[in-house]
């Protein structure tokens, strides 16, 4: 019999938590729709476990193609205050997770990497460890680790880096993909920037993918879906349910103003693993992408854009509008953080397809992009394509696009400017130099590690538009 | 004599499974145009080359399929068997939970070893159910890391298991863009290790196929399935039954021994290409009908001018006058565009074969010097019709045919060498650079004693 992958998740922190409440739902929704017979299927274990509540199984003892019983999502949901936690135990989906996923505490980390990473992770480390074996143990083959936290506050960005780091030493093995969300410059945590910059060389140096979100990036998308949805064209005809930030059909009844962006961001990794989940005629696991994407060990930063974000009436599709859906994906108004990439300098990229779309689709889309996009001389080609049949819910075909690019660059340029302009006045710096193991050194090193990166993203930028001649071949006498 | 298929990672379970259906459906083909004695010794030859008997009486493919991820294989093993004419023994699987995640070094440095023994059980397995083993064909592309990586080291051992045993790797070429953004250094890290423990590699391009697709098929909307059935039909056109020598009394029982002493004459020159004729849209079929002398003539102007396929052929190539030495040769050649060829084989099916003339292909002037048209050009044929086409022609060539795309596919894997690009993906897992020069030298070898032809 064939046996099943497994992911884990781990939401750090109240954005990651959300992010990852939504996700669940989602991801529920999509094998409700393909799964119809309600059996625990190789598909849903790598997500979920199945559970047997009447009986006291010990675990690890997932029998396939077994009726769902109990279905018990594999995550571990840490945060160091209570009330994100507290509501999703209380919310419709309180059954996805027991006590033995979650690690909370009551103070919070008060908008503080320090006390994040160097106090909570010291106290916390041992029940990390143990909550993330045994979740690692009920997988029967682990593939991945996708952390999912925010940059701004304490916790995400303290405890959760804290959290890659352990991973890496308990499991170097395992793949470590992590979605990043970064504080917009309006923060209302004044110590974001260094929170930011201190993460940001802990995933420089632990992770092999980072997905940057930003949250204006996502204010933006979610204006825009509001505006097509509300603007009264009759004609365009909006299908129900088909919104990437819906969501109608959920268990939830009542949406707050974060879920439509934490929908995006749930999507995103719902399509990623895709492929990995579903059949398709070409398959693309997840190691896939860093194998791919990451030609240097350093700049494994990708942006991302979703398309179409909402689908519209008729269900065939012409290759106009399928079309239409690869354009987009280069549009700087679809990237899930603010920047441009068709003004930048492509490393790589890679279509993730799902729906009816087949390969010559595909290679015409290519053909038809590439000329107005810039890619690095020694990789004129750098295209991965995926392509799973089955459709997100609501849809006839989806598109995630990732790319590494150095349109990352100003992100992180601004900060660093922010970042400096604290600490150039020193300020704040007490409550973070009071904490136990935390030097001045942490700031000046982690501000070198955000340099180095901007560094080699320039070196990159500055070969853009250069002729540069090929080195020459290797002689062999005959 | 059987062959053992070995279907290595997606692709080359995908086409495998292709080859066995056509071979399959071609079995059972009844167009009435051949007499039911031949019928039958084709069939009983077909049987023998690639299937074992079962006591349901449904043909099992003598195959193994190997993948590193599950989804492929279990679909293809239900595929087969929903098709009721022939089915996979569920036995002659291998496949894990997780990809090589397009990664030589893992399917070559981890995955192979680790799984060496479970591997060749299998395939000793399906080597014990034949009578006799002429060979192994092994199916994988260049591009993932699974048919890539795992290929290779598959394919080293079965050289070593079985020294005596014919080895023929197919070998499926990336499109030149959009599949996998480190092909180009899978594809030199396989090509360059297969060129030393393969007796020969057979190569499908899988731009020349999709052109197929597009223009002769007329596939408006081309799927993988779409490309891998028109290679499975070009595959399957040269190694169902032939008579391989002229007048013989019954069809050829080493398929491939046979196909080796046609097409590589010396072991330095190991790369082949097919191609053939007609091939179209079945709609379009019911309308046309051919003549041995047109379709021989459409089929050596592709040799000579190297095109893959029956539309677009240049007319303007000619074969050399006179032969004239040295370098001057070459730069006339050059200019003309000229394929020139070691060895060729053409293998004709159909009605009326026995009036088809190929004197054509015994032009010395096809060949290289140092062989005679004797020597360089074999002939297999039938009279039995091949899959719906009442006369077809194949030719599998080992010319000059790959020089372009393998200079090509070389060249830009040395651009990315040379600023390092993705080369610690490849050493965490257990290969050197040095291993990574090796393989430039090798294949730039290959590149400059064909060009030398």
């Amino acid at each position: 019999m064939l046996e099943y992958l497994g992911y884990k998740n781990t939401y750090v922190g109240q954005c990651g938590n959300q992010i990852g409440c939504r996700f669940w739902d989602l991801a529920l929704r999509e094998h409700a729709a393909v799964n119809k017979k309600g059996v625990y299927d190789e598909a849903l274990s790598s997500f979920f476990r199945n559970v047997d509540t009447r009986v006291d199984v010990n675990d690890g003892t997932n029998v396939q193609r077994r009726k769902i019983c109990s279905l018990k999502a594999r995550a571990v949901l840490i945060d160091m205050e209570e009330s994100v936690v507290n509501e999703i135990l209380q919310g419709p989906l309180k059954d996805l997770f027991d006590s033995k996923q979650l690690i909370t505490d009551v103070s919070g980390s008060g908008n503080n990497w320090a006390v994040g990473h160097k106090v909570y992770g010291g106290q916390y480390r041992e029940q990390i460890v143990e909550k993330l074996r045994r979740a690692a143990e009920q997988c029967d083959c682990l593939q991945c680790f996708f952390v999912i936290h925010s940059m701004g506050g304490g916790t995400g960005s303290g405890l959760g880096t804290f959290v890659l780091n352990t991973l890496e030493e308990e499991f170097p093995e395992v793949y470590r993909f992590v979605t990043s969300v970064y504080p917009s410059a309006e923060d209302d945590v004044i110590t974001s920037p260094y929170n930011s910059v201190l993460a940001m060389k802990e995933l420089t140096e632990h992770a092999d993918c980072v997905l940057p979100i930003e949250n204006q990036a996502l204010v933006e998308i979610v204006n825009k879906i509001y505006h097509m949805t509300n603007s009264g064209n009759a004609r365009i005809g909006v299908k129900q349910k088909s919104l990437v930030s819906s969501s109608k059909g959920c268990v939830k009844e009542t949406e707050k103003p974060f879920d439509t962006m934490n929908n995006i961001v749930a999507t995103l990794l719902l399509h990623l693993t895709s492929s990995a989940r579903f059949e398709g005629s070409l398959n693309m696991d997840l190691n896939e992408i860093s194998m791919n994407l990451v030609p240097f060990p350093q700049l494994h930063y990708l942006t991302s854009s979703l398309t179409p974000l909402y689908s519209l009436a008729d269900v065939s599709v012409p290759s106009r509008r399928l079309d239409q859906m690869f354009s987009d994906a280069f549009s700087k108004d679809y990237q899930l953080i603010q920047a441009d990439p068709k003004h930048n300098l492509y490393l790589a990229c890679a279509l993730l397809v799902r729906g009816n779309v087949q390969v010559s689709d595909l290679r015409r889309n290519i053909e038809r992009l590439k000329p107005s996009l810039h890619f690095v001389s020694w990789n004129q080609d750098a295209w991965k394509t995926g392509l799973c049949s089955v459709p997100p819910v609501g849809h006839s075909h989806s598109l995630l696009a990732l790319a590494n690019n150095t349109c990352v660059k100003p992100t992180f340029m601004e900060l660093r400017d922010r970042f400096s302009k604290l600490y150039k006045k020193k300020a704040h710096l007490h409550h973070y130099l009071h904490v136990n193991g935390m030097e001045q050194s942490c700031f000046t090193e982690a501000l070198s590690s955000l340099a180095s990166l901007i560094e080699e993203y320039d070196q990159l930028d500055a070969t853009k538009g250069m002729s540069i001649s090929d080195p020459p071949r290797l002689n062999v006498a005959v | 004599m059987s062959v053992v298929a070995v279907q290595l990672g997606q692709c080359g379970n995908q086409i495998g499974y292709e080859l066995f259906d056509v071979i399959g459906s071609d079995l059972h083909n009844t167009s009435g145009l051949y007499s039911n004695r031949e019928n039958e010794s084709y069939q009983t030859a077909c049987k023998e080359r690639f299937f074992s008997k079962e006591a349901s009486g449904v043909p099992v493919a003598q195959a193994v399929l190997v993948d590193m991820e599950p989804k492929v294989i279990s679909q293809t093993l239900s595929m087969a068997e929903r098709s009721g004419r022939w089915k996979y023994d569920h036995l002659s699987q291998f496949s894990q939970k997780q990809g090589s995640g397009n990664n030589w070094a893992n399917g070559y440095c981890v995955h192979g070893p680790k799984h060496k023994e479970a591997i060749m059980d299998l395939v000793q397995r399906e080597v014990e159910k034949c009578d006799r083993l002429s060979g192994f064909l092994t199916t994988m592309s260049l591009a993932g890391g699974t048919g890539s990586g795992l290929g290779t080291y598959v394919t080293q051992c079965l050289r070593e298991y079985y020294p005596n045993s014919f080895l023929l790797n197919q070998v499926i070429w990336p499109y030149g863009t959009g599949e996998v953004i480190v092909q180009n250094y899978n594809s030199i890290l396989t090509l360059s290790h297969l060129y030393q423990s393969s007796d020969a590699l057979l190569v499908h391009e899988n731009d020349t196929i999709h052109k197929i697709c597009a223009q002769l098929m007329n596939i408006k909307q081309i799927s993988f399935r779409d490309i891998n059935k028109v290679l499975a039909h070009q595959v399957g056109s040269v190694f169902q039954p032939t008579y391989s020598t002229e007048g013989a009394s019954c069809y050829s029982r080493n398929p491939l021994g046979d196909f080796m002493v046609s097409l590589v004459p010396h072991v330095e020159f190991k790369i082949l290409g097919l191609c053939n004729i007609p091939q179209m849209s079945e709609n379009s079929l019911a309308y046309s009908s051919f003549t041995w002398p047109g379709l021989l003539k459409h089929l050596r102007q592709m040799l000579i001018a190297n095109a893959k396929m029956e539309e677009g052929i240049n007319w303007q190539v000619r074969s050399p006058s006179s032969r004239i030495p040295g370098a001057a040769k070459v730069s006339v050649i050059k200019k003309l565009n000229f394929n020139t060829s070691l060895a060729n084989l053409v293998v004709l099916r159909g009605k009326d074969v026995h009036t088809a003339r190929v004197d054509a292909f015994k032009d010395p002037r096809l060949y290289t010097s140092w062989l005679t048209p004797n020597d360089a050009f074999s002939i297999w044929t039938t009279p039995r019709v091949f899959n719906k086409y009442e006369k077809s022609a194949t030719l599998v060539s080992n010319s000059q045919f790959l020089l372009k795309p393998l200079d090509n596919i070389v060249g830009k894997a040395w651009n990315m060498f040379a600023s390092k690009a993705y080369v610690h993906q490849y050493t965490k897992f257990g290969i050197e650079e040095e291993d990574f020069l090796n393989s430039f030298t090798a294949l730039e070898q290959v590149i400059s004693i064909y060009s030398s032809l």
